[in-house]
């Protein structure tokens, strides 16, 4: 799976869960940048991300991700098994 | 049901819904059980306002009389305190007070609760606890109380001695929850290490909808009537073509499935519960295995109302609805036939129609997991309801034998006890301020404390009534509050409620002869009624005007020193 790919349906995820048509992510993309991407949303947010690739992130990562990009990477490394 | 779409219902217009004040209190993160709850309790008709404390302030915000708690003035508190706190502060603890600590646990929650008490009027709904192990002595920690899953299993079996001796709370069991639906879901210790928040996000449908069925049962929501199909629901196979021979039930096919659902209705027949069957099958052959199959649970004695016919199901269900006088909305409807639960949803919406799963070893998981009846009390008397429902259809039956009304009513020999509240008689009274619906002019839902106010109270008159007649008791049937007006002279009918079942019997002319002989003796000269509408107390609109009450700005007056007293055929029994 393509970085786009994973941002594509990443991004999917948040117009589902924050019920917000307008949401476009970028690699750069931080909670900041997101009305309603919040630490109660971002929980929401993991866990509808884990269902949808069937992974699991580990505490550290979905405390510490820096942006969207690194969350799409750990995602992509874990989906394409590396 | 999940957490987004019950998000999603927070955002619906809840104008229209009965509100709550509530306040939930919690040692750990608590903002999306507050979501969970509330938008759970919007999918239910039920809009809840919801002070939500700051993390881990239970203790501070009931001891300190000035809390925001108080200033929210909640009717209902919900308590979440989380094993994995617990367990933090079993392990603080030296080993020599281990063993100690359940009990110590208990007596703060005690406390909290009494303090609460004294300062407010209000249900109290508390967690129970997840049973987990802290992994230290192994099976081992079954057998002594230094183990901390000894000493948690303690506080879950004593908590339910405790609630036991306080009428006005409630353990929302999520132990059972948690044991029903399994530990990978009940938690995600990544969001309790990450976000502080203990139960996993599929976990707090269930956690919310546990407070909800609570806060339904605690304002009268509640279910009296379980009408069964038989076909493949109450037995496998279809009697009218299998004969009684060869319906599955007990040993036979699949029938220890249909065992399991006799079993269920039946304890709850004996809880009180009606049970009323409502089949496509012609009756006597519908209630033969009733009669003879030697494996059935239920018995035609079980049945409250027996409709078998080949008319739609929805006018047979109007038709058990007439005999019992109950709310369409306490009624439950189980049946295998899709096309039977959507005639019946469509033309009686009220009406609670499981989707019942295709397959029969699946009926009692699933109807368990519904909660469908939800109590918060339950008195001897619950039981006797199907007795009393039977003697009715009786009393249906003698009556069409004479010519007129008023010599049938002077054949039935009615016997009415009047009598002050006293503490034996109150959860049942509580219970009939809580459900009634149609008769009850104002309905006022006052808690079991509100009553026992009343009772100590010096400006209350407070009375109920039994009845009885010559094919048995109807029990507690009729409660009134008089509360002293603003003239002292005047007695303000504060609560003037009657089961529907005794209807049609001159109760309340009887009730009301009772009412001024003792509100003349306690020097009142007017009784001051008000009839408050609600959707569902249509049938007291003229209550006052049939009972000759004069209406004066928007309420009615009674003068006692010119009352006539009102012919019934109901005497007063002396004890």
């Amino acid at each position: 799976m393509t970085f786009e790919e994973t941002l594509s349906q990443v991004n999917d995820i948040f117009i589902d869960v924050l019920d917000d048509e307008d949401v476009k992510l970028k690699y750069e993309t931080t909670a900041s940048d997101v009305e309603d991407w919040d630490s109660l949303t971002h929980i929401e947010l993991v866990v509808a991300i884990e269902k949808h690739f069937n992974i699991k992130f580990t505490a550290g990562e979905i405390q510490g991700f820096a942006n969207v990009g690194e969350m799409c990477d750990s995602i992509a490394g874990r989906v394409n098994g590396n | 049901m999940d957490f987004r779409k019950l998000k999603k219902n927070l955002k619906k217009d809840v104008a229209q819904f009965p509100s709550y004040r509530a306040a939930l209190l919690g040692d750990s993160a608590t903002q999306m059980l507050n979501q969970a709850i509330r938008g759970y309790a919007i999918g239910e008709g039920l809009h809840l306002d919801v002070f939500e404390a700051d993390y881990d302030q239970i203790e501070r915000q009931v001891y300190d009389s000035e809390s925001e708690l108080y200033q929210s003035a909640p009717q209902f508190v919900i308590i979440f305190q989380s094993a994995q706190k617990l367990m933090a502060k079993f392990h603080k603890l030296p080993k020599e007070k281990q063993a100690a600590f359940a009990d110590d646990h208990l007596a703060n929650l005690r406390q909290l609760w009494d303090v609460m008490n004294r300062r407010i009027s209000c249900t109290i709904i508390n967690f129970n606890f997840v049973e987990v192990d802290d992994g230290v002595f192994g099976n081992f920690a079954t057998k002594t109380s230094y183990s901390f899953l000894y000493q948690l299993r303690k506080i879950n079996f004593e908590l339910m001695n405790l609630a036991g001796e306080y009428r006005n709370v409630f353990i929302n069991d999520v132990s059972a929850m948690h044991n029903r639906i399994g530990s990978n879901t009940a938690f995600d210790t990544r969001m309790y290490v990450s976000a502080k928040m203990v139960f996993g996000i599929d976990f707090l449908p269930h956690v919310a909808k546990g407070c909800v069925d609570i806060i339904k049962a605690a304002t009268g929501k509640i279910k009296k009537c379980l009408i069964l199909d038989l076909d493949n629901t109450t037995w496998g196979g279809v009697i009218g073509d299998d004969g009684m021979e060869k319906i599955q039930i007990g040993d036979l096919g699949v029938g220890r499935a249909f065992t399991e659902l006799q079993s269920w209705a039946k304890q709850l027949k004996d809880r009180g519960i009606v049970l009323a069957i409502c089949s496509k099958n012609t009756e006597h052959i519908a209630k033969e295995p009733f009669e003879k199959h030697p494996d059935m649970v239920l018995r035609l004695d079980d049945i409250g109302v027996f409709v078998a016919n080949w008319e739609n199901k929805a006018d047979n269900i109007k038709h058990i609805q007439s005999i019992l006088n109950i709310g369409f909305d306490s009624m439950v409807f189980i049946d295998d036939n899709p096309f039977e639960r959507n005639l019946v949803r469509q033309m009686l919406p009220d009406v609670t129609v499981p989707e019942l799963p295709e397959d029969p070893a699946e009926y009692m998981p699933f109807l368990r997991s519904l909660n469908l009846f939800e109590t918060t009390a339950f008195s001897q008397e619950d039981g006797k309801r199907t007795s009393q429902y039977q003697a009715e259809a009786k009393r249906r039956a003698h009556q069409q034998a004479f010519s007129s009304l008023d010599e049938y009513l002077k054949k039935l020999e009615m016997l009415s006890l009047v009598k002050h509240f006293d503490e034996f008689h109150l959860p049942r009274i509580a219970q009939l301020i809580q459900r009634s619906n149609q008769f009850n002019l104002r309905t006022i839902r006052h808690s079991e404390q509100d009553i026992q106010q009343i009772m100590a109270g010096n400006d209350f008159l407070d009375l109920y009534f039994t009845l009885e007649d010559r094919f048995g008791e109807h029990g507690l049937i009729s409660v009134v509050i008089l509360k002293k007006g603003e003239s002292p002279e005047n007695a303000f009918i504060d609560t003037w409620i009657m089961s529907c079942r005794v209807l049609k019997r001159g109760m309340e002319d009887f009730a009301l002869n009772k009412i001024v002989e003792r509100a003349a003796k306690a020097g009142y000269k007017k009784l001051i009624g008000e009839y408050l509408q609600t959707p569902k107390n249509g049938i007291v609109k003229d209550h006052y005007q049939e009972l000759g009450f004069k209406a004066v700005n928007g309420h009615w007056e009674l003068d006692i020193d010119a009352y006539q007293t009102r012919p019934t055929f109901i005497e007063e029994k002396s004890e």
